[in-house]
């Protein structure tokens, strides 16, 4: 049986914000059902009582002041946008 | 000068520091090994000329500097990392006219060390693929044989090294991204620990995975970059707050492998190995014996599990990670659309090719509601497992090794049509990034049938790259250099 198929990507892709043509859609679906049973091997595995392992990192949280070490001009951070005004961001309408 | 190419970054970088050839000089020769070597390889996305030769002419007017390491040498860095000034497309048309206005740290601190920035290298799109055709821009072609693929992600830092347009790169290991192409383009290449270095200014594919690392032509090269690059930063909390040794010293503390015990996980020596991997990878066996080493058979029994539960984390790292690009503050937007989240949709459908759009769709679905549990949890547990096999492991032996690969360098489209074939292809690297363990590749031979390099890897404990590039800087010293990739030696 099919894990996943050409309506469920198509749901899965508006969570993402992403759209495909029906046909991809229909390749997508393809590939994602072989990859996800591919990863049913993990319930070969009891996993029952085992911590999960977020990250692989073993030191505590690192504190630090909360100071400006280095302050970017609103230039520079406008420099990449799509479309500013040379204050602000500008996006299209919400709605 | 003449072979300007073929020399290590220690020579290299010891006469300029005598002045015995010129910044502008080695820069140059940098220069013209691209231009002669580029058309063929089609390693890099952005050679940046005119400032390396600017900055070139003046180190030349200041003389050299003894606190910089790295002091007039060239290098190429992965087009993952943040670039000052120049653009950093990850591979993809999202990021096409990206222009960033800081450095990322680890290209911070080479500059520091006195480095030029000579080039960025191509990539898999947002470092997700095995073998660079993934690019949005160029599929770049392996030295060795231009019908094969370089490896990947950091197929580009790896041909360029492989090529000589620099004695050393910068790439990232998420699942081998560095390892494998060092070892299908005949290369060093390491992967520090998970926070032995900074990721500021990495444009995060998995954070949780994603390690910064160099490329190049010995040993010894590794041991000086990383020097310059490894270290906490306080811009970077998953940094590690460990010293960091003297690593070019430490090579200089062992004459052989004596006292070392050396496990041979059997999971990555079984079936489905070629051949000629094979024998290369135990000659490389048989040295590290009779180099005093101790080879001890050992099992990590949940290997065969590495591949799922590795896919399942950088798919739901991904995903996370790539919402990012909504065509507002940088990278592409799509104009024609009218409202907001059609813009977003719009622009993220065209800014990112099917790969990256298969792992984000992939990683919403093990995220999901009713999927959590049964995808993502289980994939974290069963890293656990993975985790502490390996640190058994290591707790028994001082180091571990295997082959990088069950073969060398794959065809040009072999394998791109079908993901899945692809993502096999990392099963003796994907492993070693859950855990965040280092890791070595040292090319240890041609194969006797595809005259392609085959890597080795060798694995240590949390921290300790200075016993890893030893034992490596030794057996690399013992097994016979490899000559010049085959598709340039006429170059």
């Amino acid at each position: 049986m099919d894990k996943i198929d050409p309506r469920d990507v198509a749901a899965i892709a508006d969570l993402a914000r992403l759209e495909c043509e029906q046909e991809t859609l229909h390749t997508f679906a393809r590939q994602l059902d072989d990859i996800l049973k591919y990863m049913d091997k993990l319930n070969e595995l009891d996993t029952a009582g085992v911590q999960p392992l977020y990250s692989p990192v073993r030191h505590g949280t690192a504190f630090r002041q909360d100071e400006v070490n280095q302050e970017y001009s609103r230039d520079e951070i406008l420099g990449n946008a799509p479309d500013a005004d040379g204050a602000y961001f500008i996006v299209p309408k919400v709605f | 000068m003449n072979e300007w190419h073929k020399q290590t970054l220690t020579q290299i970088r010891d006469k300029l520091a005598t002045r015995e050839i010129g910044v502008q000089e080695s820069v140059q020769a940098s220069l013209d090994r691209i231009a002669a070597t580029e058309g063929r390889i089609l390693s890099l996305l952005h050679v940046h000329a005119e400032q390396a030769l600017a900055q070139a002419r003046e180190f030349d007017a200041q003389g050299p500097q003894p606190d910089c390491p790295l002091w007039g040498v060239p290098v190429v860095v992965k087009d993952v990392f943040t670039t000052k000034g120049m653009p950093s497309t990850c591979g993809s048309r999202m990021l096409e006219s990206f222009v960033p206005f800081y450095d990322a740290e680890v290209v911070r601190r080479l500059k520091q060390a006195g480095a030029i920035v000579v080039a960025k290298s191509n990539m898999d799109e947002f470092a997700m693929g095995s073998s660079t055709e993934n690019s949005a821009f160029q599929k770049t072609r392996n030295p060795w044989d231009l019908t094969r693929v370089p490896g990947g992600s950091s197929g580009g830092s790896a041909a360029s090294t492989a090529a000589g347009h620099t004695p050393v790169s910068l790439g990232t290991d998420t699942g081998g991204s560095i390892r494998q192409p060092a070892g299908f383009c005949g290369l060093a290449g390491l992967k520090p620990t998970y926070g032995r270095v900074s990721r500021f200014g990495l444009v995060a594919y998995g954070s949780s995975l994603d390690q910064a690392g160099p490329l190049a032509r010995s040993v010894r090269d590794l041991a000086l970059t990383l020097q310059v690059i490894a270290g906490p930063d306080p811009k970077d909390s998953t940094c590690a707050p460990e010293p960091v040794p003297d690593y070019s010293a430490a090579l200089n503390h062992r004459r052989d492998l004596s006292g070392l015990r050396i496990g041979v996980p059997a999971e990555y020596w079984g079936a489905g190995l070629d051949q000629e991997v094979r024998e290369a990878c135990e000659q490389a066996l048989h040295v590290v014996r009779e180099l005093g080493g101790e080879t001890v058979p050992v099992s990590l029994p949940h290997t065969e599990y590495a591949i799922a539960a590795y896919y399942i984390i950088v798919m739901a790292e991904a995903s996370s990670n790539l919402a990012r690009f909504d065509g507002v503050r940088y990278g592409l937007r799509d104009k024609t659309a009218t409202e907001l989240k059609d813009m977003y949709v719009k622009s993220r459908s065209c800014g990112f090719g099917p790969e990256v759009q298969r792992r984000i769709l992939l990683g919403t679905y093990v995220l999901s509601a009713g999927y959590y549990d049964a995808y993502y949890k289980k994939a974290a547990q069963v890293r656990r497992l993975i985790r502490d096999e390996f640190e058994q492991a290591l707790t028994e032996c001082d180091l571990l090794c295997a082959p990088i690969a069950p073969t060398a360098a794959f065809g040009l489209g072999e394998k791109s049509s079908d993901p899945l074939q692809m993502y096999l292809t990392d099963v003796f690297t994907n492993p070693l990034n859950l855990t965040g363990l280092p890791g070595l590749c040292l090319p240890v031979g041609l194969g006797t049938t595809s005259g392609l390099p085959i890597g080795f890897q060798i694995f240590g404990r949390a921290f300790d790259e200075a016993r890893i590039l030893q034992a490596g800087h030794i057996l690399e010293q013992s097994l016979p250099a490899l000559p010049s990739p085959a598709a340039l030696s006429d170059l």
